[in-house]
């Protein structure tokens, strides 16, 4: 009985894995940019696919293993891109190091999400399935288009706002307009790099992976399988539906973060229903409550369209195809298997077996 | 010393009165049966004394506290644990996960410290890990502690279900229709399960039934609903033998 106890943790090695495939896959593409083979296209996207990843686990959380379909995840994005943005241009001149300015944005950028995670999660999670999936998508479609014609200027009196142009934030001479409505926040330093978003991957994902296999955790996937049972021995229904909401929410943040210090301009527009339902895809299929997926579908789907651009008009219909392609195999009895014995588990594990054999025969 | 006490409870659905004037009182350590024909009222008794349904009318005493009117998770938190009729596991959790959730509000760390893995994450779950074996043990699952608890046969899940509802360390439990479903030899098993676990964890037990065998076999008082209202009340020779229970189970 001692031994089952020990180990526990069954998934800590599948966790470990996920950790080692992104540690290969960035010094795959470190060595291949030192060494000049990488493409300046690729070299572009690197930074997108992490917070893509990033946004594809945030959100597998909700979906997967909160169990709620949310149509909004844009919306958080969007929240921590521009407060993120926002704070870093505000505070560029006055914290010189970037390292401490950065990672106070990404702070900032994931705390706020955070708290609209539970202004939006106390109204929104009394609803369930279509009824939750169509109000989260109002949610992100009324954050894109607020923060469309929001204007902010700042001064020596303070902050100045407005919904209608620059004039009338009333600034005086020498005051900077920061968001400038639709044409959004520009000049933002670009401070995120390939390796500080392959950081933000993992971490995000080992926030992800101990908050499941966590008391709290238990208790969200709890809710998930069974309300009532769950309700019947004193699981408060409520509180870990918005804490789950809200820490998916904050680590959509800290996407958006990473997103509005990678491109010069942040456009409210680039948040829309068609980001949510991107996510939406990495997700389903990476499959719902594995992490992992979502990360190789989000890497993949990223990479895809930029390499199908030599196909000019026909491009988003490839794309689409191999979509339906990949949805129908990837689930597919005979893939799942394939999977199952080709594994770099059940080789790891044959390995460890071997060793085990030889050291009984020594 | 009385467990439960039940006065007066009332419920309607529409015009339906589904239990009407309910009194019931369980001493402590009693193994009671509820029986009655199918849609007497029995589960509806249930979801009234754990906070499902609001009674219109009525007071319900557990342990001495009053918990009418209660939440369910109040009145978890009070002492009460139920099964159900229709099973209703965490399907996607592990055998000893499930026994985990149970243990959930008695084994507290914080949100934060789960997720930073503070020494008192590593403490409480060790000794998590360690109460949801013993319990286990009592239903000789500790051996499918791995499994999905989805992949159980449907006897082990009954006993999973127990088995979680014991884990959130009750004064009572409930258990509706335990051997439903269940085998002669799964039956029997079952009962001296439970017979176990009464020595073990010196437990109230109230239990609806439809197996006559293990009514009577482990139940030291019965009491029989019909259209919500009480028939009969007694030790089971009494009862069993009454012709109007005879009457109300078999037709005139």
């Amino acid at each position: 009985m001692k031994t089952k106890i020990l180990n526990v943790n069954k998934s800590m090695g599948s966790n470990l894995i996920t950790i080692g495939m992104i540690v290969v896959a960035y010094t795959v593409c470190q060595t291949l940019i030192a060494t000049g083979s990488m493409t300046n296209l690729l070299k572009n996207l690197l930074v997108a696919m992490c917070y893509y990843s990033i946004m594809a686990i945030s959100l597998n959380l909700t979906v997967g293993i909160l169990g709620q379909l949310s149509l909004g995840h844009a919306g958080f994005v969007c929240i921590g891109a521009f407060v993120g943005a926002f704070f870093s241009k505000v505070t560029i001149s006055t914290i010189e190091n970037t390292f401490i300015r950065f990672s106070l944005a990404i702070l900032i950028g994931a705390l706020s999400a955070g708290l609209f995670g539970v202004i939006i999660g106390v109204v929104v999670l009394r609803l369930k399935g279509d009824y939750l999936a169509i109000v989260t998508l109002a949610f992100g479609e009324i954050v894109k288009n607020v923060i469309n014609v929001l204007y902010i200027g700042i001064d020596s009196k303070g902050v100045h706002f407005s919904m209608s142009d620059t004039a009338s934030l009333n600034l005086e001479e020498g005051g900077t307009v920061i968001v400038k409505g639709a044409q959004g926040i520009s000049g933002t330093p670009r401070n995120s790099t390939f390796t500080i978003g392959v950081i933000l991957l993992i971490l995000t994902y080992l926030i992800i992976v101990n908050f499941i296999n966590s008391r709290s955790g238990r208790a969200v996937m709890a809710i998930r399988d069974n309300k009532i049972a769950a309700e019947s021995v004193g699981i408060n229904i409520t509180k870990y539906k918005i804490l789950a909401f809200s820490l998916s929410a904050a680590l959509a943040g800290v996407a958006g973060v990473l997103y509005s210090h990678n491109i010069a301009t942040v456009q409210s527009t680039k948040f829309g229903y068609n980001m949510s339902i991107m996510i939406l895809v990495y997700v389903v299929l990476g499959g719902m409550g594995n992490l992992r997926g979502s990360i190789i579908a989000a890497v993949l789907l990223t990479f895809l369209p930029e390499y199908l651009r030599f196909m000019r008009d026909y491009r988003m219909l490839i794309y689409s195809i191999v979509l339906i392609a990949m949805m129908l195999f990837n689930w597919a009895p005979a893939c799942i298997n394939w999977r199952k014995n080709h594994s770099l588990k059940s080789y790891i594990n044959a390995v460890v077996r071997m060793f085990k054999k030889n050291k009984k025969e020594a | 010393m009385d467990m439960l006490s039940v006065k007066n409870l009332c419920i309607s659905f529409g015009g339906l009165h589904a239990v009407d004037s309910f009194n019931i009182t369980i001493k402590k350590g009693e193994l009671y049966g509820l029986i009655g024909p199918n849609g007497a009222g029995k589960t509806t008794v249930f979801n009234l004394l754990t906070g499902v349904y609001k009674p219109d009318m009525g007071q319900i005493i557990l342990d001495g506290q009053n918990i009418t009117g209660k939440s369910t998770i109040e009145i978890n938190k009070a002492g009460m644990a139920r099964t159900f009729q229709n099973i209703r596991l965490f399907d996607n959790l592990s055998v000893l996960d499930n026994v985990k959730v149970g243990l959930h509000n008695d084994n507290r760390y914080s949100t934060a410290s789960g997720i930073l893995r503070l020494p008192s994450y590593f403490r409480t779950e060790k000794s998590m890990n360690e109460e949801a074996y013993k319990i286990l043990e009592v239903f000789g699952l500790e051996d499918e502690a791995k499994h999905h608890a989805t992949n159980l046969p449907y006897g082990k899940q009954r006993k999973l279900e127990i088995a979680r509802a014991l884990a959130t360390n009750p004064k009572m439990l409930l258990l509706d229709e335990p051997a439903a479903g269940m085998n002669p030899s799964e039956t029997d098993e079952l009962m001296e399960t439970i017979t176990r676990l009464r020595k073990l964890y010196d437990i109230t037990i109230l239990l609806i039934e439809h197996d006559m065998k293990l009514v009577a076999g482990i139940c030291e008082k019965i009491f029989v609903l019909n259209f919500g209202m009480e028939l009969a009340n007694g030790v089971p020779q009494d009862v069993l033998n009454d012709p109007e229970v005879i009457k109300a189970y078999l037709g005139e």
